[in-house]
């Protein structure tokens, strides 16, 4: 018997989205793009309230029997809670920054923060699935939105292309995962994650082996892991930046926490069977994306190429199956997502001499000469991307390493650990062009005017809002992040204990 | 002294200067940068003075859990007294040197004094993993030195110095994450004491040799060490040498030799091979160089051998020996790197052919130059000769060979050296531009008299520098006792070596 009163409440973040959502696309439909501002401040409202919301889930470490809402089909714990402060705090900022950039072409439309705010909605439903139906529900709202997002520039030809090859490749990965999803439905008789677990206790058949397959590769494609990421530069570097700063965290943060959720508490009984899934995964994204990124010249495709690097340090904490190493996952990825919204935010702030966003490495060249607070910054948010210490990156790589040797993966953490020199290459060359390159003459930094030089007041207001965003993204992951470390390891462990109540 | 937080303070200091740096013009970031590291250097006098020889083996700690995993905790023993005061004395130096830079002055010294608050923590952690992180963070403020700073293929030596030195302390964090794993806890002073099976040994020694290695530097990871130096600014190639060379010598005593003495008994044939190549092929390298900064650098390389031979000779005499040339190559190579850049500044070159003859225009230039010079090849009276007798006395006990492969190693340094001086200073003078250079200016004076002074200090009377590191050098050597190797040698010798100055020479000189 489902307690409605109770499940109501618990997905009380989630319909105020949901209903705010609704409400806003009608007063986008009467109030057209003049609105769109408005839009965008009421669906960051809308975010920062269902922020608030999901709060005392995560502060309180709540999990079991009563977070879990529609007879297990939503689980409301601290994990889904911990996942979803990020996501709504990645949301609100990817809001924050779309204006000034879509408005130069004229592109800004009152459809973008529904979309956004639509596809927050689907990461919200995704990490709180205890249900492969939850699951599929929640993963669709988010990747159709996406889909839209990317191709949100209808002029630009790349902006087009981006959103058509997302669409195309998601939808493939959809496909494989539904087939995944029905393989174990067969053979476990059940979509309950909690029932699929108990029917794999006993060991594992040929053909539940194959759903676990499909699932973990369907996944694998939405985290943008290695064999599954081709799609991820091209995306990335054809959306709007603001979009691919979204893409880059929220969604990102959402199918970690889906993946680990499904791989944890749906085959938790058969850890052996998948770790060497995602020990491939994370050995082959963290080569593949250092070694990928070291030839771009593209600055959004570099970072595209960092994302999956980055999701083979998060893939390693999931290879462990232990608590620690799902705690230490929620760590790298709350450290992750500040340190790469920062890194988009310097990218939307580069422009050039006719104030035209910025985007190729080249335009960096001596911008400690011309710009040094952003060339700090994103200096900052380089080595930590690196995982150099004192900068807090490193933190998120020594969580994630300890787990693994506490799991005794020693092989797999030295392997990880080498491999991150490549990545650092490609890092340390940006802090080179920014600081010690001369500046070239007509590229972005020598003109760079702050944001939007031709809008007036208003680009006045946004490089504020532009400024605020990077400021504290980079003293998240300065060194006094490590201030944090006992907190944030606190909400982590109670986060991922949630996970393995059930076990 | 009681209760105030010395360390923090020290740390601190510099800290809070290097911001201050980073928001004024250069003038006003010159005069920041040498008042915060005078003041760093008062504290640090004040240390040596309140530090209890005989007393407790840590002292001045401080604990604060401030983070989850590791702990900000911090002490010191005599080893790292002496390494932190080196540093502070050679920072004010180093920023008095740094007049020639004009450009990003402000952004400079702010690099500088984060690297030596880095320095400092590095010698004064107790915690593993507050030590990696003050060890490994050093390469950012300096590859913006070279890189900013330096020479015309800075960019590659940049790339070349982060990143060799990055691959070897990653393979050292595994280790400490398992070493913490498996004693419970990350504080250093009871993983000294703590037991490792030693089948585990061998792999936790070879990941912290990865990383000591490479920072050390020994043959044949060396090669990023000539091109930093040749391409790093004055004060920035003084650090190097003088400081952060030491972090690897700093390692193998603080964490190789007390945390696994089986597996480096084991593995001293290792050690005392790649030494022995390293004093052979390198001082062979340095005499045939045209360029002084990278014939020096090689001449450092050399000298880091003898450190590693004398620490891995399970002695007392080969640990003091190590430790006193450690100190002492702090200082001299330091001092011979400014008096490259004197002379650097004035010609901007540092090839050795364009000079000649400067005893006679630049006559007191060529005295330091000359004290300098000796100290390096190590003659009695200087305190080269202190730290290298001593080691080589240590290693003879163990090995006749390792002991004669070395002790070449100082009559090619000899040789090297001396053709250096003879071609800089003596003979004609070949170019005009190098005879009409100025005498040194009383900036330079400043910089080359206290190293000077200290110098001849430890070479007279190396007890001063002793005192404090016998109890822990004891206490090593008694923590090394069950491993030591047999030697060949059979000397009656007593535990403690004869005062070095008064002891005939090794004929080596």
């Amino acid at each position: 018997m489902i307690d409605y009163e109770t499940s109501l409440r618990l997905i009380a973040p989630e319909i105020l989205l949901a209903v705010s959502g609704l409400v806003l696309l009608l007063v986008a439909a009467w109030g057209g793009d003049r609105a769109a501002r408005a839009v965008s401040i009421a669906a960051a409202v809308a975010l920062g309230t269902a922020f608030f919301l999901v709060m005392p889930s995560v502060d309180g470490g709540l999990s079991g029997p009563d977070r879990i809402a529609f007879a297990g089909l939503f689980r409301a714990d601290a994990f889904a809670g911990f996942a979803k402060l990020m996501i709504f705090a990645a949301s609100i900022a990817a809001l924050m920054v779309a204006p000034s950039f879509l408005e130069r072409t004229g592109s800004m439309r009152a459809e973008y923060p529904i979309l956004v705010l639509f596809s927050a909605l689907g990461m919200a439903i995704m990490v709180s699935a205890g249900d492969l139906m939850t699951l599929y529900i929640g993963l669709e709202l988010q990747s159709l939105s996406a889909y839209v997002l990317a191709a949100f520039l209808r002029t630009d030809g790349r902006s087009a292309e981006a959103g058509l090859k997302y669409f195309v490749l998601g939808a493939l990965a959809s496909g494989i995962l539904l087939f995944g999803m029905s393989l174990t439905y067969g053979f476990a008789g059940t979509t309950s994650l909690a029932g699929i677990r108990v029917s794999m206790v006993d060991g594992l058949s040929t053909g539940a082996m194959f759903g676990l397959v499909f699932v973990l590769a369907g996944l694998a494609f939405k985290i943008s892991a290695v064999p599954f990421h081709m799609w991820t530069p091209d995306v990335y570097e054809g959306a709007p930046t603001p979009v691919t700063a979204f893409f880059a965290s929220a969604p990102k943060v959402a199918a970690v926490a889906l993946t680990a959720r499904v791989a944890i508490e749906a085959f938790g009984s058969q850890a052996d069977a998948w770790r060497q899934i995602v020990v491939f995964a994370a050995l082959a994204s963290i080569i593949v994306g250092a070694l990928g990124a070291i030839g771009q010249t593209n600055i959004k495709r570099l970072l595209a190429y960092s994302s999956i690097n980055n999701v083979g340090f998060i893939l390693i904490g999931l290879a462990c199956a232990t608590a620690s190493g799902t705690s230490a996952m929620l760590v790298y990825l709350a450290i992750y997502v500040p340190m790469t919204l920062a890194g988009f935010v310097a990218v939307l702030m580069l422009r050039d001499a006719n104030g035209d966003p910025a985007e190729r490495v080249t335009d960096l060249s001596g911008l400690s000469r011309i710009r040094p607070a952003l060339a700090w910054c994103l200096m900052i948010v380089m080595f930590s991307l690196a995982g150099i210490p004192p900068m807090f990156g490193f933190w998120g790589k020594f969580v994630v390493f300890r787990a693994a040797v506490e799991a005794d993966l020693l092989v797999l953490a030295a392997l990880g650990v080498a491999t991150s020199v490549i990545g650092a290459f490609y890092y340390i060359k940006i802090v080179k062009v920014m600081f010690f390159d001369e500046p070239a003459p007509g590229t972005a930094a020598v003109t760079g005017a702050g944001t939007g030089t031709n809008t007036g007041a208003i680009a006045m207001r946004d490089g504020r809002a532009h400024w605020a965003l990077l400021v504290i993204g980079t003293l998240l992951v300065s060194p006094f992040g490590f201030l944090a470390t006992g907190w944030l390891g606190n909400l982590a462990d109670r986060a991922a204990a949630s996970l393995f109540l059930v076990a | 002294m009681e209760g105030f937080p010395i360390l923090s303070a020290m740390l601190l200091v510099p800290l809070l200067g290097a911001i201050a740096c980073m928001f004024v013009a250069a003038p006003a970031a010159r005069t920041i940068a040498l008042a915060a590291t005078l003041l760093n250097f008062l504290l640090g006098i004040v240390l040596w003075a309140s530090y209890d020889i005989g007393g407790a083996q840590w002292q001045f700690t401080e604990r604060a859990a401030v983070f989850a995993g590791f702990e900000w905790a911090l002490g010191i023993d005599g080893i790292a007294l002496m390494l932190i005061v080196l540093s502070v004395f050679l920072m004010p130096i180093c920023i008095l040197a740094s007049r020639s830079i004009e450009r990003r002055v402000g952004e400079y010294m702010a690099a500088f004094l984060f690297m030596e608050t880095l320095m400092i923590g590095v010698f004064a952690a107790q915690d593993l993993f507050l030590f990696y992180i003050f060890f490994e963070a050093g390469l950012i403020p300096m590859y913006l030195i070279i890189g900013i700073w330096g020479g015309d293929n800075r960019i590659y030596a940049s790339y070349k110095f982060f990143l060799y030195t990055l691959l070897g302390s990653l393979l050292m964090l595994i280790a400490m994450l398992w070493m913490a794993e498996e004693a419970g806890t990350s504080s250093i002073p009871a993983l000294m004491a703590y037991d490792f099976d030693p089948g585990a040994q061998v792999w936790l020694f070879l990941a912290f040799f990865a990383s000591f290695a490479v920072k050390m530097p020994m043959w044949p990871v060396h090669t990023w060490l000539p091109d930093a130096h040749v391409q790093a600014p004055t004060a920035g190639s003084v650090i190097l040498a003088g400081v952060l060379l030491k972090m690897g010598g700093y390692g193998f005593i603080r964490f190789s030799l007390p945390m696994f003495p089986e597996a480096s008994a084991q593995l001293a044939w290792l050690v005392f091979a790649l030494s022995m190549i390293a004093v052979v092929v390198t001082s062979l390298i340095a005499l045939v160089q045209h360029d002084m900064k990278k014939l020096i650098a090689y001449s450092s390389v050399a000298h880091m051998a003898i450190v590693t031979v004398g620490l891995f000779a399970f002695n007392v005499q080969g640990l003091e020996g190590a430790m006193i040339v450690m100190l002492s190559h702090g200082l001299v190579s330091g001092a011979l790197f400014l008096c490259v850049g004197v002379i650097y500044d004035r010609l901007h070159t540092r090839e050795i052919s364009r000079y000649g003859g400067l005893s006679i225009n630049m006559p007191r230039y060529a005295l330091f130059f000359l004290l300098f010079t000796m100290a390096s090849i190590g003659l009695p009276g200087t305190s080269g000769f202190v730290g290298e007798f001593l080691a080589l006395a240590g290693i003879y006990q163990v090995s006749s060979w390792v002991a004669l492969v070395c002790t070449t190693g100082i009559i090619l340094g000899a040789a090297y050296m001396l053709y250096l001086y003879r071609r800089v200073a003596f003979g004609l003078q070949r170019n005009e531009d190098a005879a009409a250079m100025k005498d040194l200016s009383p900036r330079e004076y400043v910089m080359l008299a206290p190293i000077a002074a200290a110098v001849l200090w430890m070479g007279v009377y190396p007890e001063s520098f002793l005192a404090p590191m016998r109890q822990d050098i004891q206490r090593l050597d008694e923590r090394l006792a069950r491993a030591a190797p047999e030697g060949d040698a059979r000397l009656a010798v007593g535990r403690l070596a004869p005062a070095p100055t008064q002891a005939p020479a090794e004929g080596a000189h």
